[in-house]
């Protein structure tokens, strides 16, 4: 596995920094030629992670398109990446959602009001190297920084492009994110020291064959500390309740395409992270905590749904609904079997495209309206057809809607949760609650935004849908009816990776330990 | 009776740096006098020519590890980081008061020639390896530094400053003073080689060796611990940062802080490392001490740093909570066989340091007016669009005293919090962490200031040519460091302090 050799992941990673650089170099007054640089390079960096999909062989469990490079060589910190199933969708979603989120700024009013175009592009680049960088490094050390560098560009996009409560809501975002990898920092140090290398597949390795061993009995170990040095950072990005209350302020605050990236894909390096550190480094603790965490994702997932349904903001309310569908994601995680954990990933993708959808329509609204009070709105479908159209069928795919993304996910985390030997039948019977809960808050704010009569005169002469607000539907739409009738092939893409996760977890299940 | 050492004996070569810049010192005193008073900036451009030349014999004697002056000075990796520490916070430290002594109409050539005794001080610090030799380096690094501070005067701020500082500092070295004489009283060595192999025989003696080790460690501690400015003796830190010239400022926060923890790194680690109070402990008696100190200073620095309004005082109490950080790799050297991995985090604390304090010093300074005012939080509104360039590097220095990846910060916590957990040493662990995330909340301030909020912004009368080059060599090593952590890294490999420790 030791390949010094240059991988594709590499130049899918840095492609953005290319960005980046020319941006940097590029005057202020070219607003047109930054805006399409920055669109050109993001779809370049979506065509080379296709490529990244095409070259995958997915009947390997491993990783693939191995490349390391010595960092730190003495304290065995090494710029490692590596993809396999689980990363790679998620990478394709960040690839996939970037150009929507750069298009989609185009015609934002803010961008226009405030300026420094060149500098939000340029965060923008920032932002997608460093996603990217999360989903496919394979050092600890090195994932940390990623983790932490995203903050930064958010923190600019969501303060400076933001709405009134820009600056709190800001720095709440850095201090509460910041707050909880922190810890993680003091987690992974003490990982490495006891592994003697950061390189993930090694520790990982190690835990498998014993000769690394974090004490892991009961709730208060030396492991389960570890786990939880871990799933507290990851738990607030997800936000998993009761760490959540970032994220309203947050998604409420930044500009349209902050919102889409933020939901689309920031929020996934949280379960990513569980999935891809938490499980396989601690699978004791992840087996004796699993009831806990899924207890607080089906409070989620309920408490999300709930307080979705009180909103008045259309944002807040699609923020919400954001912690509900996590919910869904980790309660599936902590399954601990192969069929939650594909669910879970396979929901992840679909959470960033429903969502992330949501987020844009909204953001469609707002440049015509500038409120996201639902009273405002009201029989706009009469106004605005084809945007009426396209809100129905993205908010059928969030609330599940059989036939689209929705649907197979958390039907899968469903009967993965019901077969589940960790949870089983109250966590899946609650959990099909907030099934039904968001078909009531979805349809409630559809009812309210768009049927009916016009009641306020200023929704009678809405500007009709631009070419280029159309061109950030389609993709989403593709791509939401094809998971919905097609999910095979994500399936497959991921099926090797998650049956051999699952397998090295299961070995820990107690009754399995047991056995002679 | 007396033998007198031979020049081989002396072997000067070990020291040349040090030595080579004192004569320098020397000599640009009596050269000032001819330079006449509308270009004294030739001083300056001699005075760094002479840290430049220091720096480059301290590069040719990196390797030399070995005794000077019959083993009271010590020429080995662990000095050659420190003088590079050193002299690169002298030479950015010139390159800013070039300008800026001119505008403040405080042009005057001992300005320079203080400054490099002071950094000949420092130096002879970072080397010394003999209780008396620290104590004449401190009171030489010392005494310039009480003329420097009150350099302004009769701008009263910076009389006080002056002051406070002296009165202060003189009861330091008392302090310092007594404890190095109990050590002395117990071991009948002050050469710190010979404290080590007195201490064991001390120890196994009756036990007011003990006593007497304990007491004279404290008062050392003490004593460096006003110099390094930790919590409880940091009281004069705030008003002494303010009221010193900001090039001058910029220069003292890190060159005394790394001089103090250079000795206190050589007396704990050579020294005192084995004065434990039961034979069978595996830590220093010393270290709980250093632990509850480094906690202290974490949670006053970082708690006090919220309230300020000033960029200067800001800066104070972050280095403040700076040397907290630092003081907790003192403390996991106190844990047998952790020392080295200890001391070498802490050397590349201070590197990072040097670059990132200096370069937030120098945006201070390019914003700061004439008579010394606007220094203001609120003066950073708008600076990303009045100077944008200015404010970019401002940013990453406030992000990499924070310690966010990529900046040279980070890489610095990094090595700490890693010295710290081997240690075993967790709680002081995450004491640090947390309290670091309070210091995020006002160092973001400056950046809100900056970015997020919408003014006029400063013209930054201050960023002249020169002011703008020590920035950009600070923002290019704190990047560096950075992202290319493994130049840094090859340096403090090679420093050894516990070679004698069997």
């Amino acid at each position: 596995m030791d390949a010094t050799g240059f991988s594709l992941i590499t130049l899918v990673l840095f492609l953005p920094m290319v960005g980046f650089t020319i941006l940097m170099f590029m005057r202020e007054e070219q607003a047109s030629q930054i805006r399409w640089t920055a669109l050109g390079v993001s779809i370049v960096t979506f065509v080379a992670s296709l490529l990244l999909w095409a070259g995958f062989d997915s009947s390997q469990p491993g990783l693939q398109m191995v490349q390391r490079w010595d960092w730190l060589p003495t304290y065995g910190i090494s710029y490692y990446v590596g993809i396999d199933g689980l990363s790679l969708l998620l990478v394709i979603l960040t690839t996939f959602i970037m150009p929507l989120a750069i298009l989609s700024s185009f015609r934002a009013h803010v961008l226009h009001e405030r300026g420094r175009e060149k500098l939000y592009y340029m965060f923008m680049m920032l932002l997608e190297w460093a996603m990217i960088g999360v989903f496919v490094v394979q050092d600890l050390m090195i994932f940390y920084i990623f983790w932490e560098i995203t903050l930064v560009p958010m923190y600019f996009l969501i303060g400076i492009w933001g709405a009134e409560k820009r600056v709190y809501a800001a720095v709440k975002f850095f201090l509460y994110t910041m707050a909880g990898s922190i810890l993680m920092l003091l987690a992974i140090l003490y990982v490495g020291l006891q592994a003697g290398t950061f390189a993930l597949p090694e520790i990982i390795a190690n835990v498998q064959n014993g000769t690394l061993v974090f004490p892991g009995d009961g709730l208060f170990s030396t492991q389960s500390f570890l786990f939880l040095g871990f799933l507290i950072a990851f738990a607030i990005k997800v936000p998993i309740w009761p760490l959540h209350s970032w994220l309203p302020d947050a998604h409420v605050q930044a500009p349209t395409a902050g919102s889409v990236i933020l939901a689309g894909v920031l929020l996934k390096m949280g379960t990513y992270g569980i999935v891809r550190f938490c499980l396989p480094m601690f699978p004791d603790a992840s087996v004796q905590w699993a009831p806990i965490i899924a207890t607080l994702a089906v409070i989620g997932i309920i408490y999300g749904a709930w307080v979705s349904y009180a909103q008045q903001d259309v944002k807040k309310l699609v923020a919400y609904s954001s912690v509900s569908h996590l919910g869904f994601v980790v309660l599936g995680i902590f399954a601990l079997n192969a069929q939650g954990l594909s669910g879970a990933t396979l929901q992840m993708v679909n959470h960033g495209l429903s969502t992330g959808g949501l987020f844009l329509l909204v953001g469609m609204l707002y440049e015509r309206r500038h409120t996201k009070d639902i009273n405002a709105y009201g029989g706009i479908w009469k106004v605005m057809p084809l945007l009426g159209g396209i809100s129905l069928f993205v908010t059928l795919s969030s609330m599940g809607l059989p036939g689209l993304n929705g649907f197979i996910g958390e039907f899968t985390i469903l009967m993965g949760t019901f077969g589940s030997d960790v949870l089983g039948f109250f966590f899946a019977l609650f959990a099909t609650l907030g099934v039904i809960l968001a078909a009531v808050y979805m349809l409630y704010m559809f009812q309210k935004v768009f049927m009916g009569e016009v009641t306020k005169p200023e929704n009678e002469n809405l500007e009709p849908l631009h070419w280029q607000e159309i061109a950030v539907m389609i993709p989403l739409i593709i791509a939401i009816l094809w998971i919905g009738l097609q999910p095979a092939p994500f399936f497959q893409t991921m099926d090797a990776s998650v049956n051999a996760l699952v397998t090295h977890v299961q070995e820990h299940f107690p009754t399995v330990a047991q056995l002679p | 009776m007396f033998h007198i050492p031979t020049l081989e004996e002396l072997n000067l070569i070990g020291a040349l740096p040090a030595i080579a810049l004192a004569t320098w010192a020397v000599i640009l005193l009596v050269i000032d006098l001819f330079i006449p008073k509308d270009r004294k900036q030739t001083t300056a451009w001699l005075a760094l020519g002479g840290i430049v030349f220091a720096f480059a014999a301290n590069l040719l004697v990196f390797n030399n590890n070995s005794d000077a002056f019959s083993g009271l000075y010590r020429a080995d990796a662990f000095t050659g980081m420190l003088n590079i520490v050193i002299l690169g916070a002298a030479a950015l430290g010139v390159l800013l008061s070039m300008d800026y002594l001119k505008r403040a109409g405080i042009e005057r050539g001992e300005f320079y020639a203080l400054l490099l005794l002071s950094v000949v001080g420092m130096m002879f610090m970072a080397g010394a390896n003999d209780l008396i030799v620290v104590f004449v380096a401190l009171e030489l690094l010392s005494i310039p530094l009480y003329v420097l501070t009150a350099f302004r005067a009769p701008e009263l701020k910076s009389e006080e400053a002056g002051l406070k500082y002296f009165i202060l500092g003189a009861f330091s070295s008392a302090f310092f003073v007594y404890g190095a004489a109990l050590i002395y009283g117990a071991t009948g060595t002050t050469q710190l080689n010979g404290v080590f192999d007195a201490i064991g025989m001390a120890l196994s003696g009756e036990g007011q060796a003990l006593a007497l080790l304990l007491l004279g460690s404290g008062l050392v501690l003490v004593g460096l611990g006003f110099k390094v400015a930790v919590v409880p003796f940091h009281a004069w830190t705030p008003d002494v940062y303010e009221g010193a010239p900001t090039p001058l400022t910029a220069f003292m926060s890190v060159g005394s802080k790394t001089a103090g923890f250079a000795a206190l790194l050589r007396i704990m680690v050579v020294g005192l490392p084995t004065l434990m109070v039961q034979m069978t402990d595996v830590t220093a008696a010393w270290q709980t001490t250093v632990w509850l100190i480094a906690a202290a200073t974490l949670i006053l620095g970082n708690f006090v740093a919220l309230a300020q309004t000033n960029i200067k005082r800001l800066l104070a109490y972050s280095s403040i909570a700076h040397a907290g950080y630092i003081l907790m790799a003192v403390a996991a050297a106190g844990t047998t066989g952790v020392a080295d991995m200890a001391v070498q985090s802490a050397l590349i604390y201070l590197l990072a340091y040097m670059f990132t304090n200096i370069g937030a010093f120098a945006v201070a300074l390019a914003i700061e007016k004439d008579d010394g005012t606007g220094t203001d939080l609120k003066d950073f509104i708008g600076l990303s669009r009045s100077r944008p360039v200015l404010a970019l590097m401002m940013a990453v220095f406030m992000l990499s005293l924070t310690g966010i990846p990529l900046t040279g910060g980070f890489i610095g916590k990094f090595f700490v919090f890693r010295a710290t957990l081997e240690a075993g040493l967790v709680p002081l662990a995450i004491i640090g962490v947390l309290t670091s995330v309070v210091s995020a909340f006002y160092y973001i301030r400056v950046v809100v200031n900056m970015y997020l909020t919408d003014g006029a912004g400063d013209p930054a009368v201050g960023a002249t040519a020169r002011v703008n080059w020590a920035t950009y060599i600070a923002f290019a090593g704190t990047l560096l460091i950075g992202v290319l952590p493994v130049l840094v890294t090859a340096l403090s490999d090679r420093v050894v302090l516990s070679a004698l420790i069997p």
